[in-house]
């Protein structure tokens, strides 16, 4: 009875029975379906857990910055510092300690200014010794950079041009000066100035690249002296409320530009620090999870010799399926399902370890927030995919190129 | 039986579903060329069961892979229900095996992940016919076939004759107009091929047209004709009861 031919065309497969085919070829290899599982899933964990990693590490950073305030703006002499470049006008004016003082009584946004002024020199308390840096400030200071006291007082409350004998030690320094005893109270010699200590920090660790546990502080007017400079280090100052940055920024280089009669200054914020470090770190991120996915693509040629040994093995069945009217289309399609179920399935199960890795990673380390970004979750799980379709699609096509008749003269 | 009746057939005259007119086929076998068919030409009608014979290497699984679409002649035309098939596409010609011919191999090619019954599917699904109607129409072909007990079972767990029957099953879903038999019974035991040749010789009674290629007198007497290939040329026709006759020629393999 001759039928007549169907009007079906060739890309007539539908998706349910195209993937419960390749489903059923797939478990008939499942060790070797597994395997290439693995390597996917061990690709796409490791971009997710590294990543993780790297965000952490940004976090960290942003949090440790924040811990500071981030109502500072820290105003630097010399104008295009960042750039590395003195302006055209030569050497720029200093930034002394009157142009501090103006910016704490002129600019009604600021709430705190602490001028400051750093060096070296040997600090000695009878015959221990040690070189450190010194800092010259004043009281403002404590507040500003929100430093906390082991014992005694922080700099006295006076204005800024007394310039005292009073001296802080950081914690480090004050255990290596004087051991277990007391500091406070006794006089220790910087360079040539006796100063008498007033206090100690407690532990803070490294800020804003100053280590404060090993540091001497000073006041402004006296640490200027002793260093001999002229210029102030830098001018911090504390604005009202977050909003007023902006304000604050403007007016502080209006008032100096108008003191010193030429635009010197620059002035840097605590969000474009942050944002610096911030872009750093995101750079790490995104290069540590490219490493990552290099192991995916390792993961895609293992799904690509999965492929091509099921391609060969099933040889009859491919020259079966065509001479059962398959298209070669339709072989590419059921082929490249395969590879395309193998590496998704992969991804997803990689996502899932990677993310179980980062939230015992957390109960672990508290302190690192480790937290995949959306961004490298979605691109490891898109790259997994891609890489199985490409490297299914050469055994695929290889599939769909096989003779019928030679395919099914075997036995 | 001479191959006279051509174009002009009256109306009530059985249709011609296969034209065969001069053709070749030449293999490149390092460096030299081999012969399979020469100047082969052939008329098959409507409903007729027609036994292809020959000793080794004669050609014959060249002429059925020519016929079933999976080879192209090197030269001549092939002519399948009024159509020139030497014109077409893959694209055409993978709907033509799909939809006008059926296959049977001597060692079934079954595929053996899957049930009976999704393996009598398996031209169905690629067709895209629509899952119900697919259960239904396997169904019935494997009832057909006498296996209804056996539908859910893997082919490993299936004698050879089941296997074949299946096998059979699914050459006809797609009900072709023709239906290609390589060796059907090359892999069974008496009983089983028993099983099967009456099963062929009950689906061309109801009007397949049916080509098998043999070694088996047994099979080939059941034909309506003979054709007996010998060193790629068709060199003797004879009908099915006259077998006597080329069991000489075939006796030289």
């Amino acid at each position: 009875m001759p039928a007549s031919p169907q009007k079906n065309e060739l890309g007539s497969l539908r998706w349910r029975d195209l993937l419960q085919f390749a489903g059923g070829s797939l478990r008939g290899h499942g060790l070797r379906t597994a395997l290439s599982l693995l390597g996917v899933m061990i690709g796409v964990s490791a971009v997710v857990i590294l990543t993780a990693l790297g965000e952490g590490a940004r976090r960290y950073v942003i949090e440790q910055f924040a811990g500071l305030g981030t109502n500072l703006v820290i105003v630097l002499p010399g104008k295009t510092e960042t750039t590395g470049t003195i302006g055209i006008g030569g050497v720029p004016n200093d930034l002394t300690l009157d142009d501090a003082l103006a910016i704490e009584r002129q600019v009604r946004s600021v709430r705190k200014v602490a001028p400051v002024t750093a060096g070296t020199e040997e600090v000695s308390s009878g015959d221990r010794r040690r070189q450190m840096p010194i800092l010259g400030t004043t009281r403002a200071y404590i507040e500003v950079r929100d430093l906390r006291m082991e014992r005694g007082e922080f700099l006295p409350d006076e204005e800024m041009f007394r310039g005292g004998a009073e001296l802080v030690l950081g914690n480090k320094a004050a255990r290596e000066l004087f051991g277990a005893d007391d500091p406070i109270g006794t006089i220790i010699r910087v360079g040539d100035w006796r100063f008498r200590v007033i206090g100690v920090l407690a532990q803070q660790g490294t800020n804003l690249g100053i280590n404060f546990d090993d540091v001497a502080i000073v006041p402004v007017r006296t640490g200027m002296r002793m260093l001999n400079r002229s210029s102030l280090f830098r001018v911090l100052a504390q604005v009202r409320a977050h909003s007023d940055l902006e304000i604050a920024k403007r007016s502080i280089l209006d008032l100096i530009t108008e003191r010193h009669e030429e635009e010197d200054i620059t002035i840097l914020t605590q969000d474009a620090v942050v944002s610096t470090f911030s872009q750093i770190l995101d750079t790490l991120t995104l290069v540590v999870g490219a490493i990552a996915a290099i192991s995916l693509s390792v993961a895609g040629i293992g799904i690509m010799n999965v492929m091509l040994v099921s391609v060969s093995e099933r040889t009859r069945e491919i020259g079966l399926l065509k001479a059962i009217g398959a298209s070669g289309p339709q072989i590419l399609a059921a082929f490249l399902v395969e590879a395309t179920f193998i590496s998704a399935a992969g991804g997803l199960l990689g996502l899932a370890v990677g993310w179980s890795a980062v939230a015992l990673l957390v109960q672990v380390y508290p302190a690192l927030p480790a937290s995949p970004p959306v961004w490298a979750v979605a691109a490891a799980f898109g790259l997994s995919v891609a890489v199985g379709t490409i490297f299914g699609f050469l055994p695929a096509r290889r599939a769909t190129r096989l003779d019928p008749v030679t395919a099914l003269s075997r036995r | 039986m001479s191959q006279a009746a051509t174009s002009a057939s009256p109306d009530d005259a059985p249709r011609r579903v296969i034209r065969l007119d001069g053709i070749h086929r030449t293999f490149e076998v390092g460096g030299e060329q081999v012969h399979a068919l020469v100047d082969v030409d052939e008329e098959i009608l409507a409903g007729e069961h027609v036994a292809i014979m020959g000793p080794s290497g004669s050609g014959k699984s060249t002429l059925l892979n020519i016929l079933g679409c999976l080879d192209r002649p090197t030269a001549g035309t092939y002519e399948l229900e009024g159509r020139s098939v030497d014109e077409l596409s893959t694209r055409e010609l993978t709907l033509v095996r799909r939809n006008q011919i059926g296959f049977v191999f001597q060692f079934f090619h079954l595929i053996p992940r899957l049930t009976a019954t999704d393996n009598v599917e398996l031209p169905m699904v690629f067709a895209g016919i629509p899952r119900a109607e697919r259960k239904q129409r396997a169904t019935e072909a494997i009832q057909a076939v006498g296996l209804t007990n056996r539908a859910d079972h893997q082919p490993e767990q299936l004698s050879g004759g089941e296997r074949q029957r299946i096998a059979l099953a699914r050459a006809t879903i797609m009900r072709p107009a023709i239906l290609l038999a390589d060796e059907p019974t090359g892999n069974l035991d008496s009983k089983s091929s028993k099983d099967i040749l009456d099963l062929l010789d009950g689906m061309s009674e109801r009007g397949l047209t049916l080509l098998v290629v043999t070694h088996d007198p047994k099979v080939a007497r059941r034909a309506d004709r003979i054709i007996v290939l010998v060193d790629g040329r068709i060199a003797k026709r004879v009908s099915g009861d006259r077998i006597s006759d080329v069991l000489e020629i075939l006796a030289e393999d």
